[in-house]
């Protein structure tokens, strides 16, 4: 039995569009594809203006973040099964648009940025290596697996409005796997760059970002703990 | 680098987030005594309404949760007005529009917060 897709794409060429419009494709799926990624590849050979970032194919590089019927995800972990005949596809919310489902990601990486993602210790480095106890490596896990898909941060309202002075869960999730990190000596510069109005206190914990994040992770339980952070410092 | 604000209330987020939810607490406790009071004294007079507000300890209750509305509401709308009202969404006009809108805020929080000392401290 064939299976038929009815396929609604957000298209944009700001180069000969006036104006951003959805686009209906009907795609028919043989069989061989299992995620919305492979159907996505298989449209484009039928229409090859469609644009669309897409690297690994397996949820590890998070470039093929999208909103697919109104919920943010990457498409190659979207089993197509689990999706319904008609599929309405727009790049992830709240970043300009480059073209179709490219999104110009320059704030969110520029969040990422602030929070210095890398370990800062001023100690003589071992010979080896800075060594953690398997219960401080275990404080890493749920923090480290995050692949800045910005699936979470483009879904956050919060985001949306203040996206150059709000961090964004993505950015406060990796802010807090480096203020937890025993290796790390910089937890009070880091903690002093957080005690703004904005770049952490801007979360209301609508829990969007735990909603969408395609690796499971919980970036709203994150920043619990780094406004408790704040607060053990301040008193 | 941190973001600065000069019109939140406590000068940075951390202190904003705690008055927030320590007013709070003081209203749900405050709106629980007035709607229990109330439920378990249906009848009422209004001399033994008046004795009750006039009793120090409620005086002080009361002001206390006048003062946190006025907290409460002016950190909201700050929020409200930081994320819709900017240049951002509305372009220029967005940061005017923001300043109107607070000091329309700052008015109504002095207005409420002096009638509610002058009603009860007042004679």
């Amino acid at each position: 039995m064939t299976d038929v897709r009815t396929i609604e794409v957000y298209r944009y060429d700001p180069a000969k569009d006036e104006a951003p419009y959805m686009q209906t494709y009907t795609l028919e799926l043989d069989g061989s594809e299992r995620m919305l990624l492979d159907a996505l590849i298989k449209l484009k050979k039928q229409d090859e203006t469609l644009s669309f970032r897409r690297s690994c194919r397996e949820g590890i590089c998070g470039s093929d973040g999208m909103n697919v019927n109104g919920k943010n995800g990457l498409a190659c972990l979207l089993n197509l099964n689990h999706l319904p005949k008609r599929i309405v596809i727009r790049p992830l919310p709240g970043l300009p648009v480059i073209r179709d489902l490219v999104v110009d990601m320059s704030m969110f990486y520029k969040q990422y940025e602030k929070i210095k993602p890398y370990l800062i210790n001023d100690t003589p480095a071992p010979a080896k290596e800075r060594l953690q106890s398997p219960e401080e490596r275990e404080k890493l896990d749920g923090l480290y697996e995050c692949i800045l898909c910005a699936c979470c941060s483009t879904s956050c309202p919060s985001f949306w409005w203040n996206p150059d002075r709000f961090i964004g869960p993505s950015g406060l999730l990796q802010a807090y796997r480096f203020l937890i990190d025993s290796r790390d000596q910089a937890t009070e510069e880091r903690l002093a760059n957080l005690d703004d109005p904005f770049s952490v206190f801007r979360c209301h914990g609508i829990q969007n970002c735990v909603a969408v994040c395609p690796k499971g992770l919980n970036p709203t339980k994150a920043i619990g703990h780094i406004r408790n952070m704040l607060l053990r410092r301040a008193t | 680098m941190a973001v600065t604000a000069v019109t939140n209330l406590g000068r940075n987020g951390l202190s904003d987030w705690l008055v927030q939810r320590i007013s709070a607490v003081i209203l749900l406790a405050y709106s629980v005594f007035i709607v229990g009071y109330l439920v378990y004294n249906p009848d009422v007079t209004y001399a033994e309404w008046k004795d009750l507000m006039s009793l120090t300890c409620i005086k002080i209750f009361s002001l206390a949760a006048v003062m946190s509305l006025v907290a409460h509401g002016w950190i909201g709308m700050w929020g409200i007005a930081t994320d819709y009202l900017t240049d951002r969404l509305m372009g220029p006009k967005g940061s005017v529009l923001r300043w109107l809108f607070l000091l329309g805020c700052a008015a109504f929080c002095f207005v409420y917060l002096f009638w509610g000392i002058q009603i009860l401290w007042g004679n």
